[in-house]
C-alpha cells in the first residue's frame, strides 16, 4: 500500500509534546537550573557550577540516608518476594475462594499511601493503638516513637502488609498460565514438590517476577509518604530515607540548590540500578535459551 | 509390568451425576493384557483421555476399580503406579538441558549415575537428539520438544505401562512415521504394555495389536485391525475405520435375505428375528458396480486415489461408496451395485447382530 506523505501530520504529535513538556521536561529543567545556580529568591540566580553536586556527593548526611535506603529496599525485597511467591503458590486455583482471595489481597493495594501511614501510626501507638497497646500489655517494650529498631520493624511490617499482595498477585497470574499437563507430567515423573517449583513454576514465573522485583525496588527506593506519616523520619534520623531527607532539605531548610543536585543524582541512581537490573535479568534469560 | 483390569469403571466430571448422559465414561469392564500394544481410537471428546488419565492415576474414577496385576491401585497416586505418560502437547522442563530432561525421571527414582548416563544416551540415539543433549530445552522447536517428552516417557525400563495421549499431533508427517516405527520396535524389544490414544485410524492400526474403539464414553469394540475391518460391532466402528467407511442401508431382515427398495439381497448367514432399527453394512471394498443386477445407484463422483478409485454414489438417498479396482472402466452403463453376501453385516439399533447359522 502506498503511504500518503503529509508533513502536516506532525502537528498531530504536538499535543503529546506539549503535555510531556509540561509534565516532565520543564520541571526537570527547572531542577537542573536550580542545581547549577545559587539563589536568594526574587528569581536572581548566581552561577555555581557543580559545587552543589560536590557538596552532596561528599555529604555524610546523604551517605547515611542512602545507606538506610539501601538497607530498607534490601530488607523488604528479601521478605516480600519469597513471601509473595509462597502466598501465590498456596492460593486456591479456581472457584469462589480464589475470587475472595483476590479481592482480599487487592485491598491493601487500593488504600492511599498516607492512609496506610495513618492506619499504622494509630495501630502502633502504645496508648490507643491495638498493636502497640496489646504489646505493652504483654510486657513487650515497644515504642516506635523513641526506639529506632521498633520504628524500623513497624515500617517494614507496614510495607510488607501494603505491598506483598502485588508480588503475590503477579506471581499468581504467572502460575495460572501453566498448563495442567506440566503438573501431570511431573507427577508421572515422580518429581518432588521442590522440583515442581524449581523446574516448572519458577521458570514460568520468571517474567512476572522480574517486573515485580523491579517495581518493588523502584517504589521502595522512592518511599516517602508512609514512613513520613508514621515516624516523620525519626526517632532522630533513624528512618530518614532519601526522599524524606530530600524534602527536609528542599522544603524544610529551603536549600534549593543542594536539594536539586540531590534529586538529580537520586533520579539517576534509580534509573541506573533499574537499567542494570533489567539488562542483567533479560540477558541471563537469553543466555539460558542458548 | 502387569496386566491392567478395569472393573465396573465409570467416570463423571459432575460430582452428582443424574443420568447416564452425565458420564464422560460409561460403565466398562475390560482386561488389558500384559505386554500388549493397544490403541485407543475414537473421535474427539469420546472419553479416550479420561480413560487414560484414570489408568495413570491423574484422575480418580467416580466408580469402579483399577487393578494392576492383582493389586488394586484405584486410590494409588500416579507416582506409586510406576507408569509413564506422554502428553498431546510437549511438556519439557525449560530450564534444564535435553540431557537433564531425559534423566529427570531416573534421578527422581534415585538410579545410579552410570546407569542414567547409559540409558540417556540410548534414548537420545533413539529419538535422534544426540547432538543436542547439552542444549537448553527452552529454545527448541515444538517437535524437538515433543521428542524429548517421548524420550522421557520411554527412559524408564521398569514401568508397568507407557501411555501415549495423541503424542504425534505436533510432529511433522515424516518424523511421525519414523517415531511410530521406533515405538513399535521398542515395544517388541522390551514388551512394555503400551496404550496409545489417537483419533487417526492409520496410526492406530499400524501401531497396535489390538485397537479399542471408543464412542460416546463407551468402548464399542476391542479387537485386532482385521476384526474391526471385517466385523465391526457397532456402526460407528464401521464408519470410523476404513477409508471410506462402511456403507449402511436401512433394510428388513428375513432369515438369510435382506429386503430394501423392493430388491432382495442375499446375506451370507441366516438371522433370527431382528428388532429395532435394522441396517445392513457393507464395506466399499466388497461392493461391485454392475450394469443391471442389484440395487440402482446414482453415481455422483469418481475419485482416483492412485491404487484404486472411489465411486461416490447414492442409493435411494443413502450415500454408498464403492471401491473399483484400477483399470476397471467406470462407464454410464454401470447403473447398479451388488454386495458380496458373506461380507454383509447386519445391525439392529447400531449394534451388530450375530447370525444364527451360516446360510
Amino acid at each position: 500500500m502506498d503511504k500518503t506523505l503529509n508533513n502536516k501530520a506532525w502537528f498531530l504529535v504536538l499535543p503529546v509534546l506539549v503535555v510531556v513538556a509540561f509534565s516532565a521536561i520543564i520541571p526537570l529543567m527547572t531542577v537542573v537550573n536550580y542545581s547549577v545556580n545559587d539563589t536568594f529568591g526574587d528569581n536572581q540566580f548566581f552561577w555555581n557550577g557543580l559545587a552543589w553536586f560536590e557538596e552532596m556527593v561528599t555529604s555524610d548526611r546523604l551517605h547515611a540516608a542512602l545507606g538506610r535506603q539501601v538497607l530498607f529496599s534490601a530488607i523488604i525485597l528479601a521478605i516480600e518476594v519469597p513471601l509473595g511467591i509462597y502466598i501465590a503458590l498456596n492460593m486456591p486455583k479456581k472457584g469462589a475462594w480464589a475470587s475472595l482471595c483476590l479481592v482480599l489481597m487487592s485491598l491493601p493495594l487500593l488504600i492511599p499511601f498516607n492512609v496506610v501511614g495513618t492506619i499504622w501510626q494509630i495501630f502502633g501507638r502504645v496508648d490507643i493503638g491495638l498493636l502497640g497497646h496489646t504489646l505493652a500489655l504483654m510486657g513487650i517494650d515497644y515504642n516506635y516513637t523513641n526506639d529506632a529498631l521498633d520504628a524500623w520493624v513497624t515500617i517494614i511490617v507496614m510495607d510488607v502488609w501494603h505491598w506483598t499482595s502485588l508480588i503475590a498477585l503477579l506471581c499468581y497470574a504467572g502460575l495460572q498460565s501453566i498448563p495442567n499437563a506440566y503438573y501431570q507430567a511431573a507427577r508421572v515423573d515422580q518429581a518432588s514438590r521442590w522440583s515442581v517449583f524449581r523446574y516448572i513454576e519458577l521458570p514460568k514465573m520468571q517474567g512476572v517476577l522480574l517486573i515485580a522485583v523491579l517495581l518493588r525496588f523502584m517504589d521502595s527506593f522512592m518511599i516517602y509518604t508512609e514512613p513520613f506519616v508514621l515516624t516523620g523520619g525519626g526517632p532522630g534520623n533513624s528512618t530518614t530515607f532519601l526522599s524524606i531527607d530530600l524534602v527536609k532539605m528542599a522544603v524544610g531548610q529551603f536549600d534549593l540548590g543542594p536539594a536539586a543536585a540531590f534529586s538529580i543524582m537520586y533520579f539517576l541512581v534509580i534509573l541506573l540500578v533499574s537499567w542494570v537490573f533489567y539488562t542483567v535479568m533479560t540477558n541471563l534469560d537469553k543466555a539460558e535459551g542458548r | 509390568m502387569a496386566k491392567i483390569t478395569l472393573k465396573n469403571l465409570a467416570h463423571s466430571y459432575d460430582p452428582a451425576p443424574k443420568s447416564e448422559a452425565d458420564f464422560a465414561l460409561k460403565e466398562m469392564d475390560h482386561v488389558w493384557d500384559d505386554g500388549g500394544a493397544y490403541a485407543l481410537l475414537g473421535s474427539s471428546g469420546c472419553g479416550k483421555t479420561t480413560l487414560l488419565n484414570i489408568i495413570s492415576g491423574l484422575l480418580r474414577p467416580s466408580q469402579g476399580r483399577v487393578l494392576f496385576g492383582e493389586t488394586d491401585v484405584t486410590d494409588a497416586e500416579t507416582a506409586q503406579r510406576n507408569i509413564a505418560q506422554v502428553f498431546q502437547f510437549p511438556v519439557v522442563y525449560d530450564t534444564m538441558t535435553v540431557r537433564d530432561n531425559l534423566a529427570f525421571p531416573l534421578r527422581n527414582r534415585g538410579m545410579e549415575a552410570s546407569y542414567i548416563a547409559a540409558r540417556v544416551s540410548q534414548i537420545a540415539a533413539m529419538i535422534g537428539m544426540e547432538a543436542m543433549l547439552d542444549k537448553k530445552a527452552r529454545g527448541l522447536t515444538a517437535d524437538a520438544k515433543q521428542k524429548i517428552s517421548l524420550g522421557r516417557g520411554m527412559v524408564r525400563e521398569d514401568v508397568n505401562a507407557i501411555l501415549f495421549d495423541e503424542p504425534l499431533t505436533v510432529i511433522d508427517p515424516h518424523m511421525k512415521w519414523e517415531l511410530r516405527t521406533q515405538l513399535k520396535q521398542l515395544h517388541r524389544q522390551f514388551g512394555h504394555t503400551m496404550i496409545y490414544v489417537t483419533h487417526d485410524q492409520t496410526e492406530a492400526l499400524t501401531f497396535a495389536d489390538k485397537v479399542v474403539v471408543m464412542y460416546d464414553g463407551r468402548v464399542v469394540q476391542m479387537g485386532t485391525p482385521e476384526e474391526l475391518f471385517e466385523t465391526p460391532q457397532h456402526t460407528f466402528v464401521g464408519y470410523f475405520i476404513g477409508s471410506p467407511g462402511m456403507n449402511l442401508l436401512p433394510a428388513q431382515i428375513h432369515g438369510d435375505h435382506a429386503h430394501l427398495l423392493g430388491t432382495t439381497i442375499p446375506l451370507g448367514a441366516a438371522y433370527g428375528h431382528v428388532a429395532g432399527k435394522t441396517q445392513i453394512g457393507i464395506r466399499p471394498e466388497y461392493a461391485v458396480l454392475t450394469s443391471g443386477a442389484g440395487l440402482p445407484i446414482t453415481i455422483k463422483r469418481v475419485e482416483d486415489v492412485g491404487r484404486h478409485r472411489i465411486i461416490r454414489g447414492e442409493v435411494a438417498g443413502n450415500a454408498v461408496n464403492v471401491i473399483a479396482p484400477e483399470g476397471m472402466a467406470v462407464g454410464a452403463d454401470l447403473t447398479h451395485v451388488t454386495f458380496t453376501p458373506d461380507r454383509i453385516n447386519v445391525y439392529a439399533d447400531d449394534w451388530r447382530v450375530a447370525p444364527e447359522r451360516a446360510a
